[in-house]
């Protein structure tokens, strides 16, 4: 564990900051990047994300601030090392999936043997299909498997997911574990928390360009939340009753914020509170950007 | 060069399979070609065309026979008698006058000059009255050029002009609007490896859908064809990356395809009705025939016709290519000045 942590970041971030006129896109933002993590950009539309992580990329040149890969400035050959599945992307047309994951192999020095990412990304059902004829899903996976052609140590994925029905989704989470499993390091934006939630072993949470809160998910839930949210009518708390955490009162019901569940249900069994109407509740990353910005992610 | 290969041959399937744009690209030519052919299977224009040499002397535009004032009769100056005696033994001129010696030339075939010689003979024969001395007649020979043949070279060159503004200039634009750009900026291709393989991949689209149009239709119409098939290759080649280039410089930093649109437009028309694509421009305004030094067309379609009508040689041919060469590199510094992914 200690030898992770003091591993060098594959990619830092200082200070980065890209503006469209008057409009601050990014806004100084620094973070760091674990090799063979995945590490989650979350954040609402409009929040930054796309645009830090094309700037990383090296798609649009950052105002001021720096980009550093295995703790150097990025240079020439940062795109053979990087793999980047946009938000929107279009092809040639009128190629199958074979030919276009073949034109994108020869854009490469050393690419991946195409039956690896065939079989990485599950394209043999629609492989000799024309690429304009896919499902979204396939659609998805097929250009993932663009983004792997290269086999990069680091993977860009923008809203990957966004648009896909829940069976898709979770078909491509998936696929991006595989990937982890090959010990490759993702970058992921997304708007869907679950997703980051399921995927992400950190994640900076963005809004108007700056990062508002940062680390691990399961991390950031117990600060600002607790373990769970154990809520019970009002009507079952005999009178004058109080409770070792924190709790609020709202549309007669009361809601405790506890961090050990066991011990918060033996509490309120040991104060006569009746059980009949409990429910207990995780909070989630959705709450988190709610009560970190007043307002929710969709 | 793999990486030039990929991307070429990525963008000649992407053309040779969309059949609606491959079998538009053929048929459009063929049907004009045909369509000129069957609705102009003469000399084209109606009127009758008169080359002269030196200046008329009044005695032709006074008198009883006011010939130089008749209606429909177009005079068209020569500084020398070499030029205009070739276009009449082509039927492109149905007369020629040389004032100075007091001259007329018909061709013995041209029924137009029969005509013309009627209309000419009181003042030919009375040397126009005054007292001048009378013109003698004198006749060439020589079979017509239909106008099938002498527009072919500018229905190659107009194929040649939309084939690159839009098969280059207006696919980069669109890839530019779509993200194919992006999706490629973020790959180790270079913008010169793209750009290149797109001249080159349209290059030779080009060179194989006008070759097959012109072959083709050749096969039955037998265009007149006098001078050397190798530089008219030449020529041919200078002009295709000649309009190329032009075309990457309008795609070279535009992203909508209706800007492009108009912006072709504004390209393609003056370049087809100014350049003697339809008509000669011997006869028009001083103007216009110095408005059409600057289009490329206007040399490709001069050098082709010279090659193809008058068999001309390599060093008659040489300005327009030189012209055409120019405007390549200047076109394409443009471009590469210009140009960006987004």
């Amino acid at each position: 564990m200690l030898d992770t942590l003091e591993k060098q970041p594959i990619l830092e971030v200082r200070e980065l900051r890209k503006s469209y006129g008057k409009v601050k896109a990014v806004d100084g933002i620094s973070f760091s990047v674990r090799e063979g993590s995945c590490f989650g950009i979350l954040g609402p539309n409009g929040a930054g994300k796309t645009t830090a992580i094309e700037v990383i990329e090296t798609i649009h040149k950052p105002d001021s601030g720096q980009i550093l890969y295995r703790g150097r400035a990025v240079e020439r050959g940062f795109k053979e090392r990087i793999g980047i599945q946009f938000q929107d992307t279009s092809l040639q047309e009128f190629l199958t999936v074979r030919e276009t994951l073949g034109l994108f192999s020869r854009l490469y020095p050393d690419p991946r043997p195409m039956d690896e990412i065939i079989a990485a990304c599950s394209l043999e059902e629609f492989i000799d299909r024309d690429n304009r004829k896919l499902s979204g899903g396939q659609r998805q996976r097929m250009l993932l498997g663009i983004a792997l052609v290269n086999d990069p140590d680091l993977l860009f994925l923008d809203e990957p997911t966004t648009g896909l029905d829940p069976h898709a989704r979770r078909n491509f989470w998936k696929l991006i574990e595989g990937i982890k499993a090959r010990g490759k390091t993702v970058i992921l934006t997304t708007h869907y928390m679950d997703e980051a939630e399921y995927l992400c072993d950190e994640v900076i949470v963005m809004d108007h360009g700056r990062i508002i809160e940062s680390g691990k998910p399961r991390e950031l839930l117990l600060k600002h939340f607790g373990e769970a949210v154990i809520r019970l009518p009002g009507a079952a708390i005999p009178a004058g009753t109080s409770f070792s955490c924190p709790s609020e009162a709202a549309e007669g019901f009361v809601a405790l914020r506890c961090d050990d569940v066991d011990a918060s249900l033996r509490e309120l069994v040991a104060k006569g509170v009746e059980l009949g109407g409990i429910s207990v509740e995780r909070r989630n990353l959705d709450d988190l950007f709610l009560k970190l910005t007043g307002y929710g992610l969709e | 060069m793999k990486r030039f290969w990929a991307v070429f041959v990525a963008r000649n399937l992407e053309f040779f399979r969309d059949r609606s744009t491959l079998v538009w690209n053929i048929a459009l030519p063929v049907l004009l070609i045909f369509g000129f052919a069957f609705a102009f299977p003469g000399g084209g224009g109606t009127s009758y065309k008169i080359g002269t040499v030196g200046p008329a002397p009044i005695a032709l535009s006074a008198g009883d026979v006011p010939f130089l004032h008749y209606e429909h009769l177009q005079f068209l100056g020569y500084g020398e008698m070499a030029t205009p005696l070739d276009r009449l033994a082509h039927h492109q001129l149905d007369m020629v006058i040389d004032y100075a010696k007091r001259e007329y030339y018909v061709n013995s075939s041209s029924s137009n000059g029969y005509v013309l010689e009627r209309m000419l003979g009181p003042v030919a024969e009375q040397g126009g009255g005054g007292g001048q001395a009378a013109y003698s007649k004198k006749t060439v020979s020589g079979s017509p050029i239909r106008y099938v043949d002498w527009f072919v070279p500018g229905l190659i060159g107009i194929n040649i002009l939309f084939g690159s503004l839009s098969g280059v200039g207006f696919v980069i634009v669109r890839y530019r609007r779509n993200g194919v750009l992006k999706r490629f900026k973020a790959t180790p291709l270079s913008a010169f490896e793209f750009v290149s393989s797109q001249v080159l991949s349209r290059f030779f689209i080009i060179v194989v859908m006008s070759g097959a149009v012109f072959l083709g239709t050749d096969l039955f119409l037998h265009f007149r064809m006098v001078g050397s098939w190798a530089l008219l290759f030449l020529v041919n080649v200078l002009s295709i990356l000649c309009m190329i280039s032009l075309g990457l410089v309008f795609s070279s930093r535009i992203r909508s395809e209706e800007v492009a649109g108009g912006l072709m437009n504004l390209i393609t028309w003056p370049m087809m009705i100014f350049s003697g694509v339809f008509f000669s421009l011997e006869g028009t305004p001083a103007v216009m025939r110095a408005a059409s030094r600057i289009f490329p067309i206007t040399y490709y379609i001069e050098a082709s016709r010279a090659i193809m009508l008058d068999g001309a040689g390599l060093a008659a041919v040489s300005l327009d290519m030189l012209v055409m060469a120019g405007m390549t590199v200047g076109f394409a510094a443009v471009a590469a000045a210009l140009f960006k992914w987004e």
